[in-house]
């Protein structure tokens, strides 16, 4: 019989003290009980001989020092795991809110997970078509990637991720054994209707799973929701050899709550007030995405996360940008000139595509189109520049063909319908025939073989 | 060694750090046992009642009073065949075995041996009785793989007669193989395994001028930016820019010997991609796979954040190991930068008082003595070897100015900086022209002069010189456009192009393009200098520039990296013929 503790030492903010405990571990998890019958769920964050630190997950309105009746209960933050959870609406700390009922639990798993081994991972190579040509041409998503898309606030990047998750495909792929698992974290009411709306229409809900931390449901509970969703895509991606793509949306909204836990706790800040762990913390999260050896399985992962201000540089998108493989920026400029999806290519990049396209994988053109592709693009930026200092007139005439493939580029190579479903091999034809627009001279990434065999005059 | 066994309880947990208090007698850097699991630990810091630990595993579920038991030795390595190929974590624990025994996730508390203690090493014992040993005499050479030859040796601090030797044959590594007297009197059994605190250097006799060039085929690094053998180098860049991507290059490609890959919180596909480019990868110099002569650190981002602040230290510790052999040995660090966060993350804990962004003050004295331990060096064996370190730094928000890159720039003598638009271009390996630096190149002028050619420095000052120039001119193009330039300018501009696309430029994934001999790059040079003398003189005659941009003579140029492969280098004569004949005609019609 596990002891139980009356009343509380300290409350400040979501963190209570208790005092006078014994056998408690770190991480074990807390049953807080007040009086009036409510239970609240809390976790050891600092222990020390007879005292514990408890972050309550719910908040700590309404304790009091001698309202509540605490229990430790002998494990670590676990989530009840099974092949049911498909189809079905969870909570941000995993309880289920869809009306019916608790899953029965094939197994409990720890939600902090394990570091995957190096040695027993497997190295990404599939091609995922997603049907958008700037993702598919330029920053190829691969199975088993991390792949975030850097947003702001207005736009389009909800639209993305419905649009990659409905559209994407194997090469050659079925799709029974896929899943989605999706985890909104301080997302408003109308994105997590909208996404759960989109997901019916596709005809996919039977096959995502859900967890629900809205913006207003408590802040601390947001630090647990993403841990819950890779614990149900491991499980489902190792244990059931089925292909899980992750969302996480709202990144932004992860590190703020755990800066705000932070701070309560009196840490010291490092950049912008965040913790000096946020790295250490998101890695967690992110670098669970990939495959194993002698499992069929994968987890694919698509955070968004909107840049406070735009700013590439915040602490946030960079700490991601450093952990993940690659990113999909999208663009403000873009998007008010109408442009869907506003992706912005230059900065845009997947790490792990050089070695999942070209022969074998899409097409041999693949790898110097794309490369191409992007020379010649940023060249487009350095002629627009100069054009806004002494007029489009007067340019020379190969800056002005530039300034034609860059405008012909953007909306008709990135720019694409919501629903519109593209093959790569018509992405790749796409690319060359906008090179047409520049003097062959220009193209000095493409080999004579591939210009003998693609380029059409 | 180990009678001091010191016993105390946990009284707090905090993270990664663990507190003992009321037991006296752990020192400094000690190795501890911490819980029930007996997680690895350090000791780090000891105040009037309390020991402060470092845990390397994840401290979840641990609980106060819970045991701590001093092992009454320093985080130590396990030097000894079995090194090379390997792949280990952060405080020398074999990835392959973990896996063997947990499976794909590393749980926590495993117990392994850092090197495997029974397999039989074939050894061929190199003293005999009567023999005078002292700290680095080699006592046995054992084959450790194809390309490496492993030789055990005195540990440092161990003098005296060798009393008696094993004959040749199969021992482990914990057998004794000699033992020795010393001049006290005292008999020293000893083995091919040697234990080496991590945070201490391994002794020298003398430390050397840098002499010889580290070539890695890297046209930009070999001509532009070089780095010595012994030397440090830093390469910082904001995500995406291709930091790793230029260690696996040198990793893959450089002429040292044995390569220490420390991969310090990245990515655990990078870890797996080398683990398997490397196996596969056949080096060209002895036809066999590059990862005969790797040694693999992998402490990703996910793992536990103390054995990540370890690995840095682990790693250096094996290429000392190494140096002492008389071997030349690379380090490519991915990313130091993660190593200071982990340095910030600890001292967090620990309440220090924080200096610039959080990060501790002892953060510059850290990297000096990191980067200190390389060099070319006289071992005390009287062999010669080399530790260089190629750090690479991920600033945040590719800022160079914060406070890592600017610490390490302190202690670091060549500068690769990795320039965004370079990369938004594609441009690779993105290293700025402008903004890098090697001090080397001035003392290993005289090398290259003997070993690539005569003219080499100068072509390569008159490289540095043309993109000066351009980068000047091209202030004045942002502004203006290129076409009112005068043509001694546009030719300026149309021959930096071609250095920048066709030699600064490299192709990583082209077979021929991703190794560059000293000689082609030298060749190179003169074929397209030899273009800009001819064509100057063309200018002078007031030719427009246009006409010789129409023979096409400046993309044939670009294309030379791919059209003139590495065995057939005298084609590049009928590229110096071609460049002749175009310009006489040219000359002749201006002339006249």
């Amino acid at each position: 019989m596990a002891l139980e503790y009356i009343g509380l030492k300290e409350i400040n903010g979501p963190l209570v003290i208790i005092e006078g405990v014994q056998d408690v571990a770190l991480d074990e998890m807390v049953d807080v009980v007040l009086d009036n019958g409510e239970k609240r769920l809390g976790q050891v964050v600092t222990v020390s001989k007879d005292k514990a630190v408890v972050q309550m997950f719910e908040g700590s309105t309404g304790l009091a020092e001698d309202n509540v009746v605490s229990h430790f209960t002998g494990h670590t933050m676990e989530l009840a795991v099974s092949k049911e959870m498909l189809g079905r609406v969870f909570d941000g700390v995993g309880r289920p809110i869809d009306g019916f009922g608790e899953i029965f639990p094939e197994a409990k798993v720890d939600v902090n997970g394990s570091p995957m081994n190096p040695v027993a991972r497997n190295y990404p190579r599939d091609f995922i078509q997603t049907g958008i040509s700037a993702i598919d041409g330029l920053s190829t998503l691969i199975r088993g990637q991390k792949l975030p898309i850097f947003s702001g606030s207005g736009m389009p990047h909800d639209n993305l991720a419905v649009q990659i998750v409905s559209q994407a495909t194997l090469a050659g792929g079925s799709n029974d054994d896929f899943a989605i698992v999706f985890a909104a974290m301080g997302v408003k009411h109308d994105v997590a209707n909208y996404f759960k709306r989109s997901f019916e229409e596709s005809g996919a809900l039977e096959r995502v799973v859900m967890f629900m931390n809205l913006s207003n449901d408590p802040v601390v509970e947001r630090i647990i929701t993403p841990r819950c969703a890779l614990t149900a895509a491991e499980f489902l991606a190792f244990q059931h050899n089925m292909h899980v793509l992750v969302i996480l949306t709202d990144m932004t909204s992860y590190a703020e709550a755990l800066r705000e836990i932070s701070s309560s706790k009196g840490e010291i800040p490092s950049r912008k007030g965040y913790p000096g762990y946020l790295y250490s913390d998101l890695a967690s999260l992110y670098e669970r995405a990939g495959m194993i050896k002698n499992a069929e399985g994968s987890v694919t992962q698509i955070p968004i996360l909107t840049m406070p201000n735009d700013d590439i540089t915040h602490p946030i998108p960079d700490l991601t940008g450093y952990i993940t493989e690659g990113q999909i920026v999208l663009e403000r400029s873009l998007h008010l000139k109408g442009i869907y999806p506003p992706v912005s290519v230059l900065p845009s990049l997947s790490r792990l595509m050089k070695d999942g396209i070209g022969e074998g994988f899409t097409r041999e053109d693949h790898p110097e189109l794309s490369n191409q592709l992007f020379a010649a693009y940023s060249k487009v930026s350095d002629a627009r520049a100069l054009a806004s200092v002494i007029g489009e007139e007067e340019l020379s005439e190969t800056d002005k063909q530039y300034m034609e493939f860059g405008k012909t580029f953007e909306q008709q190579f990135v720019g694409q319908k919501k629903f519109e479903n593209r093959s790569i091999e018509k992405t790749l034809s796409m690319g060359w025939e906008l090179l047409k627009l520049l003097p062959k001279t220009e193209l000095d990434r493409i080999s004579k073989e591939m210009m003998e065999k693609y380029y059409k005059e | 060694m180990f009678w001091n066994m010191v016993k105390g309880t946990i009284y707090e947990i905090n993270g990664p750090v663990v507190k003992v208090r009321d037991v006296k007698g752990f020192s400094i850097s000690e190795l501890v046992k911490v819980g029930n699991e007996k997680l690895i630990g350090e000791v780090i810091g000891i105040d009037g009642e309390s020991t402060v630990i470092q845990v390397y595993e994840a401290t979840a579920g641990l609980k106060p009073g819970e045991p701590v038991v001093g092992e009454g030795m320093p985080l130590s390595v396990t030097l000894a065949p079995g090194i090379i190929s390997g792949i280990f974590d952060g405080i020398e624990r074999p990835l392959d075995i973990i896996a063997e025994k947990t499976g794909a996730f590393i749980a926590r508390g495993v117990d392994v041996e850092q090197l495997d203690m029974e397999k039989k090493w074939d050894a061929h014992i190199t003293v005999k009785a009567g023999d005078k040993v002292t700290g680095g005499t080699v006592i046995a050479e054992v084959q450790e793989s194809v390309l490496i030859m492993h030789k055990a040796m005195i540990p440092p601090g161990v003098e005296g007669t060798v009393a008696e030797a094993k004959p040749d044959g199969g021992y482990t590594i914990c057998e004794p193989i000699i033992t020795v007297k010393t001049a006290g009197g005292e008999l020293l059994e000893i083995p091919m395994l040697q234990k080496w605190p991590i945070r201490q250097g391994r002794p020298y006799a003398v430390r050397r001028a840098i002499e010889k060039l580290l070539v890695t085929g890297q046209r930009v690094i070999d001509t532009l930016f070089p780095i010595a053998k012994g030397g440090t180098a830093a390469i910082p860049g904001s995500f995406g820019t291709g930091k790793t991507m230029t260690q696996h290059q040198l990793a893959k490609w450089c002429d040292a010997d044995i390569i220490v890959y420390i991969g310090c919180g990245e990515r655990g596909n990078e870890m797996t991609q080398v683990l398997e480019d490397f196996t596969k990868l056949i080096d060209p110099k002895s036809g066999r796979p590059l990862m005969e002569r790797t040694i693999i650190i992998a402490n990703t981002s996910n793992m536990p954040v103390a054995a990540r602040e370890a690995s840095i230290y682990t790693g250096i510790t094996f290429a000392e190991y190494y140096r002492d052999m008389g071997y030349d040995v690379a380090i490519m660090a991915d990313s130091t930068s993660r190593w200071a966060e982990a340095l910030r993350e600890i001292s967090g804990r620990l309440e220090e008082m924080p200096a610039e962004e959080g990060f501790p003050a002892y953060l510059p004295s850290r990297l000096a003595q990191f980067y200190e331990r390389a060099g070319l060096v006289d071992n005390l064996n009287g062999s010669k070897g080399s530790v260089s370190i190629i750090g690479a730094v991920s600033p945040q928000g590719g800022d160079f100015s914060e406070p890592v890159t600017q610490n390490t720039k302190r202690f670091i003598r060549c500068f690769w900086s990795l320039d965004r638009s370079l990369a938004y271009s594609r441009h690779y390996p993105a290293i700025g022209w402008i903004a890098s630096y090697s001090e080397y190149f001035d003392e290993l002028e005289s090398w290259y002069e003997q070993n690539v050619g005569e003219e080499f420095p100068k072509c390569r000052a008159r490289f540095i010189g043309l993109l000066q120039e351009e980068s000047d001119l091209m202030e004045i193009v942002k502004l203006i456009g290129s076409d009112v330039l005068p043509d001694s300018q546009r030719l300026t501009l149309e021959i930096a192009r071609v250095i920048r696309v066709g030699y600064l430029q490299q192709n990583a994934f082209h077979k021929d393009d991703t190794y560059v001999p000293l000689e082609k790059q030298y060749r190179m040079m003169q074929v397209i200098l030899h273009l800009y003398d001819e064509a100057k003189k063309l200018v002078d005659l007031s030719m427009p520039i246009s006409r010789l941009r129409d023979t096409g003579i400046f993309e044939k140029l670009i294309a030379i990296k791919y059209d003139v492969t590495n065995d057939r280098l005298e084609k590049l004569e009928e590229y110096d013929r071609e460049i002749d004949s175009i310009c006489g005609q040219l000359k002749q019609e201006y002339q006249s």
